[in-house]
C-alpha cells in the first residue's frame, strides 16, 4: 500500500489545504532551493492547483459541458488532475469529498503515488489529526510534524 | 490519430500560434484555445518557482481523470503539447517530430515571421502525414 513510498529519499515537501484554502500543514524534508516565503509559496502552491483544475476542467477532451474557463468548482467537480513532472520534481494530488487537498512533492523517478496519498490520508491525518479531540477544524497544526517520528509511520517515509 | 486530442503550438509570450483538433468530444472554440494556451503559458512558470531544486525547466508531463498532456519547451522557448489519452506512448518523440517539422517548413519558410500564428501549407501536409505514420506506428506494436 505504502510501497511507492519506502523508496529512500524521493520526498521533497508536503501541503495540506482545506477547502477554503488555508495551508493547515506544510513539511519539509528535503528543499534545496525556494524562490519565495513559506506563506507566499504555498499561496503559489494553491493558486497553481486552483488553476490547473480549472484548466483541466476545460480542457477535458471527452466531456461536452464544460462551464466557463476560471468558475470555481466544487471538489469532485469536472475533469481534475492526479499528477504533473517537470525535471526536477514530480508532484502529486489527492483532493477528497470534503475539499482536503493533500499534495505531495517527489523525486521525478516516483512512480504513481495515488494510493500513498490516501495512505497518509487514511492513516495519518484521520487518525491524529481529525480525530484529536483538541484539534479545532480549519485550524493550521504544527504537530504533523511529530507524528513522523511514530515509528510505524515513519518506515513509510524512509 | 486515435489517441490524439489536440495539438497546441505557443510563442515564447504565450501567445497560441498553431491548434489543431483531432477529434475531441468537447471542442474548444478560438477563444478558448488561446485562454487556454496563455493559462498553460503561465502555469508552466509557475511550476518553475515552485521547484524544490534549482534547474526545473517547467511542466512536462501533466495527468489528468480523462487525457495526459505533453510539453515540450524549445531553446528559443516556443512550447509544443499534445493532449492524448491517458498512458498514450511515445508522445515525447512525436513532440520532437513535430519540433522538426516546425523547423524545417515553418522556420525556413521565407514568408513566416517568427512569433505570429502558423499558416504554412507544407507544415500541415507533413504534419499530417507524421500523425498518420504514427498512428500506423501505434497501431502495430
Amino acid at each position: 500500500m505504502a510501497g511507492a513510498l519506502q523508496t529512500r529519499g524521493g520526498m521533497r515537501c508536503l501541503y495540506l489545504y482545506n477547502r477554503s484554502g488555508v495551508c493547515l500543514h506544510y513539511h519539509v524534508w528535503l528543499r534545496t532551493h525556494t524562490t519565495l516565503s513559506p506563506q507566499q509559496d504555498q499561496k503559489l502552491m494553491f493558486g497553481l492547483l486552483f488553476s490547473l483544475k480549472s484548466f483541466t476542467s476545460k480542457m477535458d477532451p471527452t466531456s461536452v459541458h464544460k462551464g466557463n474557463l476560471g468558475v470555481p468548482q466544487f471538489a469532485g467537480q469536472g475533469c481534475s488532475f492526479h499528477s504533473f513532472s517537470t525535471n526536477t520534481y514530480k508532484l502529486s494530488l489527492m483532493e477528497t469529498p470534503s475539499g482536503i487537498k493533500l499534495v505531495l512533492v517527489t523525486d521525478p523517478k516516483m512512480g504513481d503515488l495515488r494510493s500513498a496519498l490516501k495512505y497518509i490520508y487514511n492513516n495519518i491525518y484521520v487518525e491524529y489529526v481529525v480525530k484529536n479531540p483538541l484539534y479545532i477544524p480549519g485550524q493550521p497544526f504544527s504537530w504533523f510534524g511529530l507524528i513522523y517520528q511514530v515509528p510505524a509511520i515513519q518506515l513509510c517515509f524512509r | 490519430m486515435a489517441s490524439i486530442y489536440n495539438l497546441f503550438i505557443i510563442n515564447k509570450s504565450g501567445g497560441l500560434i498553431f491548434y489543431k483538433d483531432y477529434g475531441s468530444t468537447g471542442r474548444l472554440d478560438t477563444n478558448d484555445s488561446l485562454r487556454l494556451a496563455s493559462l498553460w503559458h503561465s502555469m508552466h512558470a509557475i511550476s518553475q518557482q515552485l521547484s524544490p531544486t534549482v534547474g526545473c525547466t517547467g511542466i512536462e508531463l501533466l495527468e489528468a481523470d480523462t487525457f495526459d498532456l505533453h510539453c515540450f519547451q524549445s531553446l528559443t522557448g516556443t512550447k509544443f503539447f499534445v493532449v492524448s489519452e491517458p498512458g498514450a506512448p511515445g508522445m515525447e518523440s512525436l513532440l520532437k517530430t513535430i519540433y522538426d517539422l516546425y523547423t524545417d517548413y515553418v522556420l525556413k519558410n521565407p514568408f513566416y515571421e517568427v512569433e505570429m500564428p502558423i499558416r504554412c501549407e507544407l507544415f500541415e501536409l507533413n504534419l499530417a502525414q507524421a500523425l498518420r505514420k504514427d498512428k500506423l506506428g501505434l497501431a502495430g506494436r
